[in-house]
């Protein structure tokens, strides 16, 4: 038994990883070995996830933890270990099925690219990393893992590195990360400094003991902390480069983009949420200096929920406007851990991973029947011919729009009733930002499926093949499911909340419950998909920019968010820049450089006058030398 | 008037100056090279006149040295000279400026 459980999760992490480097060695050329290799890889890991759960279920093993030491230097050990508890098996459950999933759709939608060893390489790559965040049980591994994402997505979002979009996206999303990171590091060491550990276990133990560990640095440690998932989780100010990173391949933003990357900084948080417990002790006189992180990362994901929602309802783009849905989507989560509901924000995270997966696989369909065509009011009418993809986009758009019992239902009203509870502001963000949500989700719906053909492209269009409808299919029975099957129970006893009363399969739950926050989400959601319907069936453009005017133009630019950074980028580029070449240019290269370099030559040009080349003068010189010499030495 | 080592050392360095003043002044090679003669023989004459008057043989031995020498260094020296001439058509030091730069 404990020998399964030590060697399980390293055959789950390292596998991809093996089957990755396999492919980069040998594969490479060949683009349907290294599919099947890297699927396989993939589909292994989740059965020993499988098994790995079930051992634990059966075993009734509480918790296992297990650690290597790497190195130790000074007072500082490092481990290599993972723990295993219900969250990491939860995850590892998701992210090994949906990246199983995503491999077999990525077979049909890949075929024929002239780099799919590497795509696939990349992809296996990919979810190693993101398999061993899941596992680490300290910060340090959990922080190399995390680096090990971020380069991952680099490789994947550029791909088609010869399109300087992608490049640049790709770029974009490497270096904002860092950004992000660089505050996570900082976090790290500052936990570090004061509570003389990176393991999980000692640091929530030691923070349960005295609250009052970090001084006064309480709320800087959290906040440091919630930089690194600012930077993953592309929260707002950090969030532009996930619209960018749409320029990968679709399923690559399915994976990292939807169910995984994005859900790492999420996760994260709830891993260490006991961090965000520690007070700060400041002297009572700044008493209102003490806010706790937790305020900050609400709100974070409340102005994120509500930023992306609105750009979302402008956007042409197929896949932007997921990307930004998917914003909002983690902006809910982001807002659910600062309102201390962990529980709540991964069940979002999991039903997300499912439905968002499923909506970007979708698209992806669309867009492979179209030619690579990503402009939606080049769509319309796609609802017959494409039937399979139709269907489960629909599935896919009712669970985000919380429509019961789809699965979206359950956890955005789980953070809802949160909010409703916690502070009223961001109850009636959350609420705006369900009907947004809706709204710019059923524009999608119309325009793409219903309606006339706009195009010759989606006039011809056909169904995608089984090996990218199967996983549509797959993805759609647990987006429906995914909500009442008692994720959230199992979630709740994680964190330590009392498990619910009742039925089962918690079908009506939230009605009873919280009563004001189902039926107003409901109502909103209801709202929203009918506004919708009104504003944009058989419509060949969209009507609300006319009106809107500036303001949609606004929207449409993404509120100029890219304009203002690089405004700021460059003022601050140039003004250092500046800098530099003034002290190359007149300290390094004029005074030192030029100043030897002059001295040297006036020194030259002098002592060569001295050099006739008429042999009389030297003698001259040198016995006249001689002669001062030999007075000097008989005077002396 | 009794003849003392100073007669001897102040002739041999009248002889000197004057061989270096044929060195530096004059432009013909010969006579550049008569000077250099005239220099070596006063260095000969005050070895000889240390020998006489130190009572041992050690500055006449020198001096056959440096007699031999100088005859090698005549016969390489007038060789030179003839090669100048017959390569540059010149025996004036003036002309011999090439080893500058």
């Amino acid at each position: 038994m404990d020998e399964q459980l030590q060697i399980l999760p390293f055959i789950i992490v390292f596998l991809p990883a093996v089957s990755a480097v396999f492919q980069t060695l040998f594969t490479l050329k060949e683009g349907g070995i290294s599919a099947g290799i890297a699927t396989g890889a993939v589909w292994i890991s989740f059965l020993c996830s499988v098994v790995l759960a079930f051992i634990i279920y059966t075993g009734n093993i509480p918790g296992y933890n297990y650690s290597i030491t790497w190195l130790t230097a000074g007072n500082l050990k490092l481990e290599i270990g993972y723990q295993l508890d219900d969250l990491t098996l939860l995850m590892l459950l998701v992210v090994t099925f949906v990246s199983g999933l995503i491999h077999i759709y990525s077979i049909g939608y890949m075929r024929g690219d002239a780099a799919e060893g590497r795509y696939f390489a990349g992809l296996n790559f990919f979810t190693t990393a993101m398999l061993g965040i899941v596992l680490s049980n300290n910060f340090v591994m959990l922080f190399i893992f995390w680096e090990l994402v971020g380069l991952s997505s680099y490789l994947l979002i550029g791909h088609w590195f010869e399109r300087p979009a992608a490049a640049n996206a790709a770029k974009k999303a490497f270096i904002t990360n860092r950004l992000g990171d660089f505050g996570f590091i900082l976090g790290i060491i500052l936990v570090w400094g004061f509570i003389g550990s990176v393991r999980f276990d000692e640091i929530s133990a030691k923070i349960s003991r005295n609250p009052e560990i970090f001084g006064v640095y309480g709320t800087v440690a959290g906040l440091l902390i919630f930089c690194g998932a600012v930077g993953k989780s592309a929260q707002f100010p950090l969030h532009v480069w996930l619209p960018d990173a749409m320029e990968g391949p679709t399923p690559v933003s399915a994976l990292i983009h939807a169910a995984t990357m994005v859900a790492a900084g999420v996760y994260m948080l709830c891993r260490v949420f006991f961090i965000f417990t520690a007070k700060a002790a400041v002297p009572a006189s700044l008493a209102m200096l003490a806010v706790s992180p937790l305020t900050v990362i609400a709100w974070i994901g409340a102005i994120t929920a509500l930023l992306s929602a609105i750009i979302a309802i402008q956007q042409n783009d197929i896949k932007r406007i997921l990307a930004y849905s998917t914003l909002s989507q983690l902006g809910y989560m982001v807002m659910a851990v600062g309102l201390s509901g962990p529980s709540p924000a991964m069940f979002h995270l999991i039903t997300h991973a499912f439905f968002k997966a499923l909506l970007f696989l979708c698209a992806g369909s669309v867009i492979i029947a179209l030619h690579h065509n990503q402009d939606i009011w080049t769509m319309g009418g796609l609802k017959s011919k494409m039937p399979i993809t139709f269907i489960t986009f629909l599935i896919a758009l009712l669970a985000i729009c919380g429509i019961p019992p789809f699965s979206g239902f359950y956890s955005k009203d789980s953070i809802i009733a949160l909010a409703q509870h916690k502070s009223t502001a961001l109850f009636v963000i959350a609420i705006i930002v369900a009907f947004l949500t809706a709204l710019y989700m059923s524009r999608l719906l119309v325009v793409v499926f219903f309606g006339k053909n706009r195009s010759h492209h989606s006039a011809t269009s056909k169904e995608s093949a089984y090996v990218m409808t199967i996983p549509l299919i797959i993805l759609a029975i647990m987006s429906i499911i995914a909500g009442f099957i008692g994720i959230d129970d199992k979630l709740n006893s994680i964190f330590g909340i009392a498990v619910k009363e009742g039925e089962k399969l918690n079908l009506f739950y939230p009605f009873s419950h919280a009563p004001l926050a189902a039926w107003l989400g409901l109502g909103v959601s209801v709202l929203g998909i009918v506004s919708a319907f009104l504003l944009y069936s058989s419509k060949d453009k969209d009507p609300i920019t006319e009106r809107l005017g500036i303001i949609a133009t606004t929207m449409r630019n993404k509120f100029y968010f890219d304009e203002i950074y690089d405004g700021i980028i460059e003022l601050t580029h140039d003004a250092l820049s500046k800098a530099s070449d003034f002290i190359d240019r007149w300290i390094v290269s004029g005074f030192v450089i030029k100043g030897i370099h002059g001295t040297v030559e006036i020194c030259g040009r002098a002592l060569r006058l001295v050099q006739t080349g008429n042999i009389q003068t030297y003698v001259f010189i040198l016995s006249a030398g001689a002669a001062v010499l030999i007075y000097y030495l008989i005077r002396h | 008037m009794k003849i003392g080592i100073e007669h001897y050392l102040i002739l041999s360095a009248i002889l000197f100056c004057v061989g270096l003043f044929g060195v530096i002044a004059r432009r013909n090679l010969l006579i550049i090279l008569m000077g250099v003669e005239l220099m070596l023989n006063a260095g000969n004459l005050a070895l000889v006149a240390f020998s006489r008057f130190n009572g041992n043989l050690d500055g006449q031995l020198m001096v056959f040295f440096t007699i031999t020498v100088a005859a090698a260094e005549v016969a390489v020296g007038l060789a030179l000279i003839v090669s100048i001439y017959r390569w540059f058509k010149a025996t004036g030091s003036d002309d011999l400026t090439f080893m500058k730069l």
